[in-house]
Formats: C-alpha cells, structure tokens, sequence
C-alpha cells in the first residue's frame, strides 16, 4: 500500500465534494479496492469513504413495490432485510464469506462491474434502475463490459431500484479457488416477460441471454430452454474452465434457476 | 483403560491453549530493539540475464540502511543441497550453484534480485521500486520433457543440460524386469500426472536476524521444522559462522508440511546483513512472496506398467517418471523422487521384480522439494492407481486383485531395497470394509441415481516410509547428515521434568503426546513434565521433524535418556532405602523394594539428587540429568486401506465427497485423538490434491496460480466427516515404543481413493474413462465426460 489521504464525509453532499480533488476515488466497502492497494496495484492520491454516509444505506419500498436498496447497504444488510426478494437476499447471502458481506456494499460492486461478481446478474435480470447522484440509469444501459460501467468520476451510486418479480433465482456455480461466480444465472419473471442475466461467463461481463428470455416468456419451464445454448466463443477462458464449459454451464445454471425460481 | 495422561489416553493437547487464545509466540511476534526491514526485489521474469541492477535511486530514498544485490555475495558460499543422489551410470547428479541473491541470471518468477534494508517495511518496498533493472529476458523452460530436448534453453548455463541426474532403481533388476514383462499374461500401463502443489501454511516464513558485535554471537529466529539443521547448513555452508556462535530458533510455527524443512535464501540474507549492518534485520513473507519462494511439492509425471500373470499375480512393476527439480536444488529435493519414492513402488504387495527410472530435471519454476508425504503419495498414487485399472481391464474386483497380491508375511524384503518388519494388510482392509460399510454401498448409489447424480467407490491401499532414517543407509544413499534425533532429560529438584528434544513442533501436539510417555515410564503426572523445542541453546544437536519421524526417532531418543533417568535414580532410592539395586521397582511414580512395604517418592529421590547430603558420592554424580542420541535400524513402515465415495454432477462435472473412510495401522498409539487430528488434516491436504489444488505455469514460466484467487485451497465444506480407524496395530519391532508414524499417511493414503471413485463414478454411466489427471476439478470431469 502507498500513502494516501482519506477522507470521512458524513453527508452525500461532504462526499462529492471531496470526489472533486484531484486523484480522488471513491471507496465503498473496500472488497476490492484495499487489495489492490495493498498490492500496490492501485495508488489513488485520495480516497473518500462512503461507509460514513448513512444517507445511502437502507432498505424502502418504493414505487409500484420496487425494493430500493441504499448504495451504501452491506451485502449481510441486503441478506437480512430483502425479504421481499428471495432471490436477491439469496444472491447477498451467497457472496464471499462473512468479513466481505459485512464490509462490501452493492454500490461498489455494481462500480466496480467485476465480470465475476453476483450483483450485475441481479440488477441486470431484475432490469433494476441504478441511481446515482446525477441521474437514473435503466440496468441495460448501465454495464458496458468487464470493469466498466457508463458510471462517470465523482458519480455515486445512491440507490439501486429493484421491481420485485413474481418469481426469480440466482444460481451460481463456484469457481474452485476464488468461489466467485465461474457462472452465475439470474432468472426473474415479470408479467412482462423473463429476465435471464449470466455473470461470470463472458469477456464481455454480464449479459442477458435473449435466446432463452424469448423462451422463457413463452413458457416458463426447464424444459422451455433444452438444447437451447450459448456458443463459447467469446466466454472467458482460463484455468478453472473453456469458454465452452462456461456456455454449457449458463445452460445448467438457466434451467436450475428457471426450476428453483420462487 | 490407558492411565490418566499416559500411554493411550487422548489427552487434550496442552499446546492449544496458547494457539487458541492468540498467546503463541511465533517468529513474527519477535521485534528486536533496533530492527529495520528486509524487502526482496523478486524477479517477474522466468529466466532472464541480469544485464545490470542499479540501486543508486534506491539507496537514496528515506530510511534506506543499504541495498544489497548478487555482487555482495559472490564471496559468499551458496545456498547448499543436502542430498546427492548418484545416477544410474555411477555419475553424481549435476548441482548448480544457488547464489542467496541472483547473480548473472534470474531463473524463476519469485527468484530474489535485491534486497533493500530499510527502517520501515515500507520504506524498504518503496525503495526496492527505484532498483533500475536490465534484464535480457531468455526463453524459459517449464514443460519437463521440452526442458531435456536437444537446443531447450538451459536454466544453468555451467551445466550440460537441464537433466538433473537419471536415476535407475535397481538398475541390476532392469533386464529381469523388462524379460518378466515380455512373459506377462496382462499389461496394464497408465500415464499420468502427480500435479505440483504449494504447501500454504497458514504462518508464512519469517527470519529474524540478530548479531552482538561485542560477543560475535549471531542469533537466527526463522520459521523452521528443523533449528539444528539450519544452523548446521547456514553457518558451515553459506556464511562460514561456526555452530558455537550461532543460535537459532524455531518458536511456535504455523505449519510447516514440509515447506519449513529447508534452508531459504531469506534466512542466510537476514544473518549476513544483521552483520553487515550491525542491526536485527526482520523479513515477513507475504502471501504472495508464499507463492513463489516457499519450495513446492510433488510435480512427477509417470508412466507405470504393471504386469500380471494368468492368475492375477502381479510379476513386475516399470515406471518412468519425470520429476521437477525447479530453478535450483532446495535442501532434500534430489532425495523425494529417488529414495523416498522409488523404494516404495512395492507398495503392500509382494511384486517380485520392480525398475524404477527416475530423471529430475531443471526449469525455470520455484524449487520443488518435500511436501507432506514427499515422494511416498507419487508412488503410492501411481501404484494404486495402475492396480484399479487393472483391475477394471481383467474384470475383476479391485480389492480383491489387491488381497491377493498382500505380503502377508514379515518381515519381508522387498526388491526395492527396503524391509517391512511388521504389517497386516487384510486387517486394515477388513477394518475399511467395516467401517466404511462397503456392503451398503450399492444401495447408496441407487439412491443418488434416483437424485440424477453418479455415485462411485474407489479403495486403495498405502505404505510409507516413515522413521527416517538409518544414518549408516542414508550416508550411502547420498544423504549429507545424519537421520538419528536427540533428547536431553533434565528432572529437577523437586521432581519435575524438562524434555529438550531436537524433534520440532508446528502443528503435530509434541508437547502434549511426549510428555504421555514420560508420564507413563516414571508414573508421574504428565503436567509435571514439560516439552522443551526449538532452540539450539538448549536442545542437543537434533534433525528437526519431517517423514513422520518424531516419535519413533525423537521419542524413542527421549525414551532411551529416560530409561537412562530411571537407572540412575534407582541406584539412589537402592542407596536411599538401605536395599540392593536389583530388588528395586518403579511403580506409579515410588520405588518400592520388592517384596516389602519400603518405597520412597520419586520426589524423594530427585531431591536427593541435587541436595546430596544422604547420597552415594563414592559412586555415583549427584544431579539427574541425562542425554540420549537414537539412530534407528529401519524405517517403519505404517500402511492402510483407504475408502471414498464421491457423487459426480452429469450436468457441471462437480464432485462431491460424500463418504472418506481410513483404517490406518500406526503401530502403538500413544494420543489417540491427536493422531485421529493428524489423519484429518493429512486427508484434508490429500483431498485438496485430488480435486482443488493445483499450480500452475504458463509457457512463458508466469506463475498463474498467484494468489487463492486461482490456487484453490480446500475448505471446510469441500470436507466430509471422516472415519478414521487406528485399532489395527501391529507395533514396530525395532524402536522401543513400537510406534510407526502417522503424520503423512492422510495425505499418502486419500487421493488415489478418491480419482479412483470419480472414474467409478463416471463409468457407473457409461462413460469409458480410464484416468483423469489430478486435480478433478469441475472442468476437467466435464471436459472427460464430453470425449
């Protein structure tokens, strides 16, 4: 780690404020961005946490019953207290150990749009509304490929708006070291339609699987997406599993998910 | 019923007190006054030519004491092997030099370049990033067989090639072999890969580094299995600092499975510059430091045939193996293929005629050297995993083509140079079938059919080596030390007793099961006993902990000092109670005479030791104070029957074990609870062999499993509960506990059991799969199930 200054602000507004100095990053639960630093593979001049902000943690109910979670709200917070999403609380409950769901917070992850994390595959299958301090932004338009969102400096993810479907469920298959998702499936249905939203598999990082939203609609069943798959080219490849295991895999996950959605 | 703290009783281990209330004193926890930091500029190439290494910016940073680089120790002896193995040709293996900092060339990722000494770790890490490096970046050489090819890039320029040595055992055999395998009635022949693993202890290294410029007296604190030989192979091989002024000391350690025996460049650097500099120098690994200078393990790659008669009779036994020697030789690594893995190959069988080849070679990757097991789980992998298939191919049941082929009769030479002098193979299997409920198990894998998952069953049996070693063998294998162990028996006035042993305690309870022996030789409590390890100031010249050895040499050392103890204070209560030494019994802690009502305490007659007023002075020294040294005769040879039952997911390839079974013969048991403990955490390892563990290279010699983000770890859940049986006990004949060893055999015994299952498994649906190398991770079944 390098020297740096950090900042505590205690108000949204103290927040943005200090992300207006130079170097300046934001620092969520710090699941990702203190081992970086402490690797030395990340040396920001000045951090400003957000953990003081009490503004942005919570759990509401919002509009038309959406379930709106506080950017700032821990992973244990969101287990314990969205149970009004089963399947999001499950999601929650499943990331990392006990240390990271008590440190890391939805809105880092979501930043932070880790190709492997569980977060982007339910605000992506929930076509859930990012809220940041400047706009609203519609889950489609927000992740942009792996590490990368349409986030821009000095922007904070406020709140994240989840529509509650009539049944859903995140199935995630461990990778075997990191125990991040190798795959992981979301599934929700909507009287509109389904949402299917894979992380984990693809260089592109989260993504919605049309194919098999498009059957899924027609007939909500396992069985409704058999032989249905995804080609391997562009799926990550690496030591835990080809980028065809990783498109076999968004197919079992699919189907285990569509069976288990609650 | 075992007495109360003696031979037999699972006593609760008294070390733990300390461990699990944050009370232990490991390496780390020592701070000298005056210490600065260490911090090791690695190189992130795999082999590459030192052009120049500039530290001028360095050495002006704050708080930089001095950087030092290769030049400083060119002068300086390098990092010694303490094994030279012999070839099949009769030449002696090639043994590059092993300079403490890189010198001409770097040869693996990790390899130390420079080493910034600073006032804060910080401050020596901020500095090691202004060393200005030019490197000529060579290829590099990572794939064994590659790296003996014609033209492959020499990790060692000064050597012929990258062949370490080419080893033949027996090689007197290898044309008896090759004519019983031309006569064979069946051939079974598998290839495959024993995969290199990092040991991960949970306390990485640390060296602490002291020297008292008014005395000349150096002080060495380091993470070590074994002080004395630290002492031994750093003060007379590298830095030429004799014994007398060199203390070293291995405190509480977190962990060592073999990673900890060695002597590291890092402990060498810390001494030299705490001269150097006239302050204690400090190193902490960290974790990713771990990864790329802690010796790996295991990495053999092995063809093995097996040849059977018309009956099932195995007649011979070939293997080739290719084994990963890394950039440099580490301390025992020339020994772990050759010696602790080719006199193994007979396993519990009685196969007439084995040739064993065995060709170490050098890449450009960290050193490979002993790992929990060492040598003993590539043969015994390769073995029981040849022997399974063999079985599959003549259509015959796997344990019972292993029962016919038992040595059943001991003791018994085998024709790999080693004699088992006690075993009884067919009661650890009938142990395992019992305890495993092997009947039951056709009924449980329907019930996990009708859950749309495979079930399979997979056995083995194991042997090992443990006890090590014969002084007089091992010299004429090409051991450079002696194998024999120590313990020096102090009994205090009052009756109180310490132990300094030269075994060494990281993990495996010592100060807990030695003082149980004592206990039980003299009848006093075991808490009037104390175990005293790891300081070279106060223990005799001992060989530390590793190959399962400490209680069957170290303990039989310290049994020997205290029969020793015994004698004498049976002259003095003779003398104390007017009576004949001859009628003189020890009983529950009183020497009585026999056949009268006479007795006094053992209290009694320690104080008459030391305050000598009523004391046979003509005859006898006052004090009670013994030291014994114990070489042992043979290895002792523990063995067993493995069980495992894994269910497979058709759809992802992920097992699951459900059921892990052991029935292990250990000779005597003297804390049956801690050695159950061992067997739970060498299976654990074993296991995470199996199905988690794996490291690996690229092409280019990037190490890709840096960090548990790739090198997968078991953990708890991955884990089943075990049952672990150690009743069968024929006890070792030729040391006096009759104890064999239990430490290694969890991680020797379990993996061939569980590859073994998962190919049951997945042929329990069809699918003809014969091997699947290690580790059986998701991927790799599913990628099997697909072909």
């Amino acid at each position: 780690m390098y020297a740096f200054e950090i900042d505590r602000p205690a108000t949204l507004a103290d927040a943005l404020k200090a992300l207006g100095a130079e170097e300046a990053q934001a620092l969520g639960g710090g699941q990702t961005l203190i081992p970086a630093l402490k690797a030395r593979l990340a040396s920001p001049a000045r951090l400003v946490a957000l953990s003081g902000v009490a503004e942005i943690k919570g759990i509401r109910t919002g509009e038309n019953g959406a379930l709106c979670i506080g950017g700032g709200t821990c992973h244990a917070d969101v287990a314990a207290g969205a149970g009004a999403y089963p399947a999001l609380a499950a999601l929650a409950a499943r990331i990392g150990d006990p240390a990271v769901r008590n440190r890391g917070t939805i809105g880092g992850s979501l930043a932070n749009n880790d190709p492997s994390a569980c977060y982007p595959a339910a605000v992506l299958g929930s076509g859930a509304v990012v809220v940041t301090t400047n706009r609203q932004i519609a889950a489609d338009d927000f992740f942009e490929g792996m590490f990368t969102t349409t986030l821009e400096d000095s922007e904070i993810i406020t709140e994240v708006r989840f529509p509650v479907p009539e049944v859903a469920s995140y199935q995630k298959f461990e990778q075997p070291a990191s125990r991040f998702a190798l795959v992981g499936v979301f599934v929700a249905k909507y009287a509109g339609g389904v949402r299917v939203a894979v992380t984990g598999a693809s260089e592109e990082g989260v993504f919605r699987w049309s194919e098999a939203e498009a059957a899924l609609s027609g007939d909500f069943s396992p069985g409704a997406i058999e032989g249905l798959r995804l080609s391997g080219a562009g799926m990550i490849s690496d030591l835990h599993g080809s980028g065809d295991y990783r498109a076999h895999l968004v197919a079992v996950m699919t189907r285990r998910a569509v069976a288990a959605a609650r | 019923m075992p007495r109360d703290g003696g031979i037999g009783a699972s006593t609760k281990r008294r070390e733990d007190i300390r461990f699990l209330t944050g009370n232990g004193n490991y390496t780390d926890d020592i701070n000298l006054r005056g210490q600065a930091y260490v911090h090791f500029l690695r190189s992130d190439v795999a082999h590459g030519r030192l052009r120049k290494v500039d530290a001028s910016a360095a050495e002006a940073m704050p708080g930089v004491l001095r950087v030092f680089t290769g030049e400083d120790f060119v002068e300086i002896g390098g990092i010694p092997c303490g094994w030279q193995v012999t070839d099949r040709f009769g030449e002696v293996m090639q043994e590059p030099k092993h300079p403490v900092l890189a010198h001409g060339k770097v040869r693996h990722v990790g390899d130390p370049i420079a080493a910034v000494v600073a006032e804060t770790r910080a401050q020596a890490r901020d500095a090691a990033e202004a060393i200005v490096l030019d490197i000529e970046e060579l290829p590099a050489v990572v794939d064994m067989k590659a790296a003996l090819e014609d033209g492959a890039p020499k990790v060692h320029d000064d050597l012929t090639s990258n062949l370490c040595y080419d080893w033949g055992f027996v090689e007197e055999n290898k044309a008896a072999v090759d004519e019983a395998f031309g006569k064979a009635a069946h051939v079974t022949t598998l290839e495959l890969v024993n995969n290199r693993l990092i040991a991960n202890p949970m306390e990485p290294r640390v060296a602490v580094a002291d020297y008292n410029r008014s005395t000349g007296d150096y002080t060495l604190y380091t993470t070590s299995q074994n002080p004395h030989v630290i002492r031994l192979l750093m003060g007379a091989f590298v830095l030429g600092i004799p014994e007398h002024k060199l203390r070293v000391v291995a405190p509480d350690v977190g962990g060592g499975f073999g990673s900890k025996i060695f002597h590291y460049a890092e402990e060498a650097f810390c001494t030299f510059a705490a001269k150097a500099l006239n302050r204690p120098v400090k190193w902490t690994s960290s974790r990713s430091e771990a990864f790329m200078s802690d010796a790996h393990g295991r990495d053999h790659v092995t063809r093995i045939e097996l040849a059977l008669d018309a009956d099932n009779n195995f007649t011979a036994l070939r293997t080739e193996t290719h084994a990963n020697m890394g950039a440099y030789l580490s301390t025992f690594a020339p020994s772990i293929p050759t010696w602790l893995h080719g006199t193994l190959m007979a396993g519990n069988y009685k196969t007439p005629l084995i040739y064993v080849n065995v060709r170490a070679v050098f890449t450009n990757t960290v050193p490979v050297d002993a790992y929990r097991g060492a040598g003993r789980p590539e043969a015994t992998y390769q073995l029981e995993r040849v022997i399974d298939k063999a079985a599959r191919e003549l259509g015959v049941d796997p344990i019972a083509l292993r029962r016919q082929n038992f040595i059943t009769e001991f003791p018994y030479a085998t024709p790999v140079a080693v004699e088992y002098d006690t075993g009884d193979y067919h009661a650890t299997m009938d142990k395992l079938e019992e305890i495993a409920d092997l009947a039951g198990f056709a009924a449980r894998r329907k019930e996990s059919e009708a859950r749309g998952r495979l079930r399979g069953l997979g056995v083995n049996c194991y042997i090992e080596a443990c006890g090590i070693a014969p002084s007089n063998l091992v010299g004429q294998l090409g051991a450079r030390a002696g194998l024999y162990e120590s313990a020096t028996v102090r009994v205090n006035a009052t009756g109180g007793i310490t132990v300094m042993t030269g075994s060494h305690s990281h993990g495996q309870g010592h100060e807990t099961s030695f003082a149980q022996v004592i206990s039980e030789m003299i009848g006093i409590d075991a808490d009037q006993v104390e175990i005293v390890h790891g300081d070279t100031a106060n223990s005799p010249m001992g060989m530390g902990t590793y190959g399962s050895r400490s209680l069957a040499v170290g303990g039989s050392a310290m049994v020997r000092a205290t029969e020793k103890i015994i004698n004498k204070a049976r002259k003095i209560a003779a003398h104390l109670m007017e009576a004949a030494e001859g009628d003189i019994e020890l009983k529950d802690g009183r020497f009585a005479v026999a056949g009268t009502d006479k007795s006094v305490a053992w209290g009694d007659v320690t104080l008459a030791a030391y305050v000598p007023h009523n004391y046979p002075l003509a005859d006898l020294e006052p004090g009670l104070e013994e030291t014994a040294f114990y070489d042992p005769s043979n290895f002792t040879y523990p063995a067993g029957a493995y069980a495992c039952e894994v269910e497979v997911d058709p759809d992802t390839g992920r097992v699951t074990i459900e059921r892990f079974a052991a029935a292990d013969d250990f000779g005597n048991v003297v804390n049956p609870m801690i050695v159950s403990g061992q067997v739970h955490g060498g299976i654990g390892q074993g296991i995470g062999q199996a199905l988690l563990e794996a490291c690996a290279y690229d092409e280019q010699g990037q190490l890709l499993t840096g960090s548990y983000m790739d090198y997968a770890m078991p953990r708890a859940g991955d884990l089943p509960f075990y049952q672990v049986d150690h009743s069968c006990q024929t006890p070792c004949t030729h040391n006096p506990l009759g104890v064999k060893g239990c430490g290694e055999a969890g991680a020797i015994g379990s993996p061939p059991s569980v590859v073994n299952a998962v190919v049951d498994a997945l042929r329990s649906a069809g699918h003809d799969i014969t091997h699947i190398d290690m580790p059986l991770s998701p991927s790799r079944v599913w990628q099997a199930m697909q072909s």
